[in-house]
């Protein structure tokens, strides 16, 4: 029999939107319950999706602070250890080891915990003296020191990867007065969300918009260079580009570094029951981390299937099982020059996307899309430009 | 006219745009926006939008 805990504090790892909106929701439930939220970072709320396109709006990383840490653990009677690294976990007698930012370790002890850890992006080993200099954004840190290096002056930006991230960033840095380069080893941009029709359509419409494309290749090295601009690119096709910043945006893995080697479940992320369970008793995950029962055991880093599982957790948390049923969630791609809505099936479902016919002048300013299955019913769709305005009634005729 | 910002995900309700596909005509106040009404990308309250001070 395990020691019981001499608390029944809810903790908390991860300041981000999973860990913030769990205490947020909590809160609404369960006013006295002490909650204790430890970050690595330190803990200002912010809008995760404006990171790209803070370039657009003219936004610095500090400007997208909405809620400094302080007054989000003011507001929510949280209790908050900020620059503080969680170096150990034991379920068994629920502690978690941390070290704060003085280098002082000490244990919190919990009734619940939650893992809202997040995800890293996947980084690709580079060939080159200068492939130490690939950046990638992914928090509200990387994009000040990324800002920086942009300066002020117009840049010409290298991005690899032209997924939904990839696609966001470029059309945002061209906004705001710089050069970008996209380089996808697919034959098209977003080809993992978007039928092919889309696809030449955001193609389309990013060349309008001045981006240069490099489909098909890779960037097998990065040189640093005596030229114009500081890098240069070797691309698996032979040929080279020269740049001053180097992006990586191919995707994200999810961090379950600390839940592995507390020996929870692992697969693809930290593997959650329909209750976001761990396999571990009274240790919960959601957000970029978790690897969701509910989703077909897919993970789901966006921001709408957060929302989603923190209010059926916190209703956990406070006494009420609450199984997590994801509604439809369909997902906005922030490129102006294209705004474009995907509502994805889980990617098992057999069918295929099929393209609605539109008059001339409709299908000029956009085009609409549904993934229909081997019975013929609705399981997804995409909408672009114009098109987005539909997106009401698209979710209507959805089968989820 | 003025413009809200969803706290949690970013999405911009622009008072002179509207937004048409939600039944919201342009030129709809952020007053007169029903408290049903939920943030399109991420599905908050109206009440977890602030003002944007630009």
């Amino acid at each position: 029999m395990s020691a019981a805990p001499d608390t029944a504090a809810l903790v908390i790892i991860g300041a981000g939107l999973a860990g913030w909106t769990t205490a947020r929701e909590f809160r609404k439930l369960d006013t006295s319950t002490p909650i204790v939220l430890v970050t690595a970072d330190s803990g200002d709320f912010y809008a995760k999706p404006t990171l790209s396109n803070a370039c657009a709006q003219k936004r610095t990383a500090e400007q997208l602070v909405t809620t400094p840490a302080a007054k989000m653990a003011e507001t929510l009677n949280v209790t908050l250890h900020a620059n503080t690294q969680v170096t150990a976990m034991d379920t068994q007698v629920q502690c978690i080891s941390v070290t704060g930012a003085d280098g002082a370790a000490h244990q919190v002890a919990y009734g619940q915990l939650v893992l809202a850890t997040g995800a890293h992006p996947i980084r690709i080993p580079l060939d080159g003296d200068a492939a130490g200099q690939v950046q990638s954004i992914n928090q509200l840190t990387d994009l000040a020191h990324f800002q920086q290096r942009l300066g002020e002056e117009p840049k010409t930006v290298l991005i690899m990867g032209a997924g939904l991230i990839g696609c966001e960033f470029a059309n945002d840095l061209v906004l705001g007065g710089h050069t970008v380069h996209l380089v996808d080893p697919a034959q098209r941009p977003l080809a993992a969300l978007l039928p092919e029709g889309a696809s030449a359509q955001m193609q389309s419409a990013l060349s309008g918009i001045d981006v240069r494309w490099h489909l098909g290749t890779t960037v097998q090295s990065l040189h640093s260079s005596t030229g114009a601009h500081p890098l240069q690119a070797q691309l698996a096709n032979g040929e080279t580009v020269d740049a001053d910043l180097v992006l990586s945006a191919i995707g994200l893995r999810a961090d379950v570094a600390l839940a592995q080697a507390a020996h929870i479940h692992c697969e693809r992320g930290v593997v959650v029951n329909e209750m976001l369970q761990t396999s571990a008793a009274h240790v919960y995950a959601l957000g970029d981390c978790a690897q969701y029962a509910s989703a077909g055991a897919r993970t789901l880093p966006y921001v709408m299937p957060i929302m989603n599982a923190a209010r059926a957790l916190a209703a956990t948390l406070a006494g009420t099982p609450t199984s997590l049923v994801f509604p439809l969630m369909p997902v906005s791609v922030k490129t102006p020059a294209l705004p474009t809505v995907v509502a994805a099936a889980h990617p098992a479902t057999p069918g295929q996307w099929v393209a609605e016919e539109l008059d001339a002048e409709a299908a000029h300013s956009g085009g609409a899309w549904r993934y229909m299955d081997s019975d013929g019913q609705q399981r997804g769709f995409v909408l672009t430009g114009k098109q987005t305005a539909r997106r009401m009634e698209l979710s209507k005729t959805t089968v989820l | 006219m003025k413009t809200y910002i969803c706290i949690v995900c970013g999405f911009v309700y622009d008072e002179a745009a509207g937004r048409p596909e939600d039944g919201l005509a342009p030129g709809t106040l952020w007053a007169d926006v029903p408290d049903t009404w939920a943030c399109p990308d991420c599905g908050v309250a109206k009440s977890d939008f602030e003002l944007v001070v630009v």
